[in-house]
């Protein structure tokens, strides 16, 4: 068994037979042999000042320590239509997780703990989703109708989301193509995550109910960088209505993939738009893998219902000793299973995805829905595995390979004399809690008999380096009902209308104006993920500046600044709209902006005489600047003894400037130093 | 026909007929609004005439005005059909045998997801697909005596409800639940406390507070939780057994008499006023919090007294109430009056004569307090002493609604004002108590440190 079979091979060879590329590599064609598809669903918190079923504020976070009461709740599965329960009730159910919930009493009350009904839905919130829905070219709809989605993680104390359909079919312009949107909803938020271990689940409730529009795509999204655009242009879209929360967290992506032969896999919670490539690129080769899985096992099984794995409890320190990365005390109250995979043979060390293969799979599950935290398990394809028995995400695969074993103590060949194990199985050992035991192998036995298939419908939670971990099993689209508390809202015509005559510039019109301005197309994002434009625009037209100077003195300068100075109290962008007016009324010259902006950035509240005192402006007229030449630049053949002419324009520049700022175009000036002196104008 | 287009009127009934589409059809409606398409959804009777309401692809339901259809289309039609799975309840000889009676409340239920239904589930087989905990605690049969909101309960169904659980212990039932809507679960309790009496076996009602298709409902727990008191506790009297805390941990088991609602929408809104609780219940356990309660017995004896006065009133006094209140109420040929007074039990001067009046026309009127903790203290003020004089009989620590069952129960028994008056003040399941335990008032106010401290460290 153990001649010729290496998993590191084993790995490197599947990860080869799955053809996969880096992203930087991957070329259109890349995706289209796949046949990668991509659809969103965007989650955009709303500015509003409550939230949207109760008047708790909206948008104030607290510790998690930061508590005044806990409660405690379990979920249970309602029953679906055909009297059975749906796969994600089931599996979290399975689960039995004690939920509890942290309240801060100036952020919830009974209504966020599901102690009270609604209170009429926020007005404010639904104005400026009608808002979105009209920006997104939606059909909106007559008549609001609050439904309940369920949601059986505990995300929501009710057990139900509370969300409605505002419009339905839209679109939104890309650089090459239309993008169809499905539909556009409000919805209450969830709560934060405090800590899930074991069969413990804290949230706190503070985010709770905040109000929430979602923008769903229809998979029209063929590669994983028009995947990012879309998303970029949906969050241009939603800030430009200056009526969006922004901040970490305030926006949040679902991503949807799918390919050829695959299935939809949801990848929750993307928090970063930038992460979207490589998490799309390397959920499509995950499906790719997961169907070349397939492939090998249905060869090796034509019958696949014949399949049947084995387990046995084994005793640790008889059959193997207790992996030295477990506590010894737990170990000793653990139970300890031995699972025999007939023809599972260079599957476990099957590539998945990058440093991680499909034991990855059957590990994430056995944390997820039998409870136990990792490490979990041990298999007989440990192609890497640090001593601590983890995959660190930052280590890349290639190390750690010949660790494998070592250190571990066990010794498979007993596992597989304990089966009498054919040459083809794989086998693995997994241990946890009594009570976990059944539900584990249970598991085990359910993903593999899935890979037979191919790829599973399922949630995916994503992770920095790019890959992904199972969350949970895709809930159905059995799990959607009218919300009896609530009675419809009519939506009527003149209201709409109202809101239609407010509505900002569409973001692709922003576009088309910033290129004939001729603003660097490199300050794009940062404009519109800020809102910005109109600004740009405002001070355009207000001040009739050149709106590339604007364009760019705030697009490259301030975004700069931004980086590097933080500011003594809340910056406004309007700020620069009062400083260019300031310099204007003054009469300065407008290069001085770059000179006083670090200093209005970090101090929001300084006059703006007293930035023009800090950066030691003092007024001179034209003709003083321009007197000093002639002398400045005898000066300069006396100190240096350099016939270049430019070097000569470089340093009476270099005196001038500081002088010069604010009272008199730096361009012009170098023209008037470089006159007679046959140098270049800038 | 009115199935067809059900729950739509006026304009919007004029539309679907117009185009011939009928409710449960997949339509295609063009707007202008846009183009939508879905299958249109019975109206709820109370909503607007202006509006048709879709079930999308999605799930999500939506409505469009009728004002904005250009065209309508029918290409396919499904009708849903109603239908719970039933799963052979299990049954074994070792379990104890418990009766579930229903009176109209959700204890169950389960979601038709096509049309948003909720469709309650009630028999044995239907509760287990829900609950599948139930076996493991009783051999559950069910039955359903009637279908009433929780408000409508009256004289009519306590008569009811007393004689069938009367019957069902001399069968030799284990324990009885009764599902009740909680609104009025309270006045219930307190009229099987009275009809049913010296019982061998625990009579408990449960109710929920959050409806039973959704996840976080109490119904499932308050389910388990009942059917464990019936089949295991000690204490053979009627209980009502809701949530302790809002937290999924323990229910309390709460004399019929003494407990009320006192929060609208609280899962642990069932409080035991003036006393402590019989016990907690988890589970798996039942944790007795006081020992004066009436053992179980293995004998299938019980009192059934199924009688009820139902020209009793109830009057909530407040300043300046006019005398033609009571007056009115003494006209219209009532025989009892419960005042619920102001502190310890009075009423403003200006009532004398007519409760004078009420007492020459043979009306039995017994004061309560609206303060509902503590006594009715009559002789500590003239006023009081005034007022007895005039035929007003206190009613000790008896909560006002309680009182109001007791006297409808007493007079429904009997005419004669003494013997009611004898019925009244003798002490049935700690309707009155001697006295008032000091942790049976225990209303903590918020913000104290103390009691914050006291919030943080224990499940709300």
């Amino acid at each position: 068994m153990k001649n010729n079979f290496s998993p590191e091979h084993n790995y490197i060879n599947t990860k080869k037979i799955t053809g996969y590329v880096e992203k930087k590599e991957a070329t259109r064609e890349t995706y289209s042999d796949l046949g990668f598809k991509c659809g969103h669903e965007i989650h955009q918190q709303l500015k509003t000042k409550k939230k949207l079923f109760c008047r708790c504020p909206a948008g104030i976070y607290h510790d998690p320590d930061d508590f005044n009461a806990e409660i405690l709740r379990h979920m249970r599965p309602t029953l679906s239509e055909l009297g059975e329960y749906d796969g994600t009730a089931l599996m979290e159910f399975k689960t039995k997780k004690n939920i509890t919930y942290r309240i801060n009493n100036q952020t919830a009350c009974t209504y966020d703990i599901d102690d009270t009904p609604p209170f009429p839905l926020n007005r404010e919130a639904l104005d400026i989703a009608i808002e979105v829905a009209l920006l997104l070219k939606t059909n909106v709809v007559g008549e609001l109708h609050i439904t309940r989605k369920q949601y059986l993680d505990g995300s929501i104390p009710t057990g139900f989301q509370r969300t409605a359909i505002v419009g339905i079919e839209g679109e939104i312009p890309l650089k090459n193509k239309k993008v169809r949107i499905i539909q556009l909803s409000i919805e209450e938020e969830s709560c934060r995550e405090v800590s899930d271990i074991g069969h413990e689940r804290i949230y706190t409730t503070d985010r709770l109910g905040i109000p929430l529009i979602e923008t769903v795509t229809y998979p029209d999204l063929l590669t994983p960088d028009e995947a990012a655009e879309a998303a970029h242009y949906i969050r241009f879209l939603t800030r430009s209505t200056g009526k969006v929360q922004t901040g970490i967290g305030a926006a949040r992506e679902d991503v949807n993939v799918s390919i050829d032969g695959g299935t939809r896999v949801e990848i929750k919670g993307v928090a970063h738009i930038a992460r979207i490539p490589l998490l799309t690129h390397n959920e499509a080769f995950r499906q790719k893998a997961l169907l070349e899985i397939k492939k090998t096992l249905n060869e090796r099984f034509p019958n696949p219902a014949k399949w049947k794995m084995t387990h046995k409890p084994v005793s640790p320190n008889h059959i193997i000793e207790i992996p030295t990365f477990i506590d010894k005390k737990k170990a000793n109250r653990y139970h300890w299973v031995a699972v025999n995979l007939p023809g599972f043979k260079g599957i476990l060390s099957f590539f998945t995805q990058p440093g991680k293969s499909f034991a990855n799979e059957l590990s994430d599950r056995l944390k997820v829905i039998a409870c136990i935290e990792k490490p979990n398990m041990i298999h007989s394809e440990p192609w890497y595995m640090n001593k601590k028995g983890n995959t660190p995400a930052n280590l890349r695969q290639e190390e750690g390979f010949n660790q494998a074993l070592n250190g571990h103590g066990v010794d498979f060949a007993a596992v597989r004399k304990l089966f009498k194990s054919g040459d083809n199985d794989a086998q693995l050992i997994l241990w946890g809690p009594e009570d976990d035991i059944a539900t584990a192998i249970e598991t085990i036995e359910e993903r593999c008999k899935w890979a037979f298939e191919g790829v599973p419908n399922e949630t995916r939670k994503s992770i920095a380096d790019g890959t992904t971990i199972f969350e949970r099993v895709l809930p159905g689209p059995n799990r959607m009902y009218p919300d009896t508390d609530s009675p419809p809202i009519p939506i009527e015509e003149d209201h709409i209308q109202g809101i239609r005559k407010i509505l900002p510039r569409e973001v692709s019109d922003c576009m088309k104006q910033m290129k004939k301005w001729q603003i660097p197309g490199d300050t794009f994002c940062y404009l519109l993920k800020r809102n910005l434009f109109p600004l740009v625009e405002k001070i355009v037209e207000d001040f009739n500046q050149s709106p590339k100077f604007i364009g760019s003195l705030i697009g490259h300068h301030l975004k700069y600044i931004e980086g590097q100075i933080t500011p003594s109290s809340p910056f406004t962008y309007d700020r620069i709209y009062h400083l260019v007016d300031f310099i204007i009324k003054k009469k300065l010259k407008r290069d001085i902006l770059k000179q006083m902006l670090p200093v209005v950035y970090q101090y929001p509240n300084m006059d703006f005489e007293s930035v023009l005192t800090t950066i030691e402006y003092k007024p001179k007229s034209e003709e003083d600047i321009l007197d000093s030449i002639p002398v400045l630049k005898e000066k300069f053949s006396d100190i240096s003894n350099s016939e270049n002419e430019s070097a000569m324009i470089r340093w009476v520049m270099g005196q001038l400037r500081p002088p010069a700022l604010g009272n008199m175009r730096l361009s012009e000036l170098h023209t008037k130093v470089a006159a007679g002196n046959g140098g270049n104008d800038e | 026909m009115s199935d067809m287009f059900k729950g739509y009127k006026g304009k919007a009934l004029e539309i679907l007929k117009k185009f011939k589409v009928r409710v449960w059809s997949e339509a295609k409606i063009e707007t202008t609004r846009g183009e939508f398409e879905g299958i249109i959804l019975p109206r709820s009777e109370n909503d607007d005439a202006k509006h048709l309401v879709l079930k999308l692809d999605t799930g999500y339901n939506i409505g469009i005005a009728i004002d904005s259809i250009i065209e309508m289309k029918e290409y396919g039609y499904k009708e849903a059909k109603y239908k719970i799975p039933e799963k052979e309840f299990p049954t074994s000889p070792e379990k104890p045998n418990i009766k579930l009676f229903g009176t109209g409340g959700t204890i169950a239920s389960r979601l038709d997801y096509r049309t948003g239904a909720v469709i309650p589930a009630f028999s044995p087989g239907e509760l287990y697909g829900a609950v599948p905990e139930l076996a493991d605690i009783c051999n559950l049969s069910t039955e359903k005596l009637f279908a009433v909101f929780s408000e409508n309960m009256g004289p009519e169904q306590y008569t009811t409800l007393a004689k069938a659980i009367g019957k069902e212990i001399e069968k030799g039932i284990d324990g009885i639940v009764i599902g009740h809507g909680t609104d009025t679960m309270h006045h219930t309790a307190a009229a099987l406390s009275y009809m049913v009496q010296n019982s061998p076996v625990p009579i408990v009602m449960v109710g929920s507070q959050r409806s039973s298709d959704r996840p976080s409902s109490d119904a499932a727990l308050n389910l388990i939780h009942s059917t464990t008191a019936a089949s295991q506790a000690d204490i053979a009297e009627v209980l009502v057994c809701m949530f302790g805390p809002t937290s999924d941990e323990y229910a309390l088991l709460h004399r019929g008499t003494r407990v009320r609602k006192m929060h609208s929408s609280y899962r642990s809104a069932f409080r035991t006023i003036g006393d402590i609780p019989l016990a907690m219940v988890k589970r798996d356990k039942i944790t007795p919090l006081r020992e004066d309660y009436n053992h179980r017995r293995k004998d299938k004896k019980v009192d059934i007294y199924p009688y009820f006065e139902e020209r009793v009133t109830m009057v909530y006094y407040y300043p300046n109430m006019n005398p033609d209140i009571i007056d009115a109420v003494v006209e219209k040929g009532y025989k009892g009056i419960i005042i619920a007074g102001t502190g310890l039990g009075h009423v403003n001067k200006p009532l004398y004569p007519a409760l004078e009046r009420a007492r020459r026309a043979g009306v039995a009127v017994y004061m309560t307090v609206q303060t509902l903790w503590g006594f009715v203290h009559m002789n500590v003020y003239e006023t009081g002493r005034d007022m007895m004089s005039k035929g007003v009989i206190p009613a000790e620590n008896m909560l006002p609604e309680v009182a109001y069952i007791k006297l409808g129960w007493a007079l429904g028994q009997t005419g004669d004002l003494d013997k009611v008056k004898e019925i009244m003040l003798t002490p049935i399941g700690g309707d009155i108590t001697e006295g008032e335990p000091y942790n049976g008032y225990l209303v903590y106010q918020g913000g104290i440190p103390e009691v914050e401290d006291f919030i943080k460290k224990f499940h709300k």
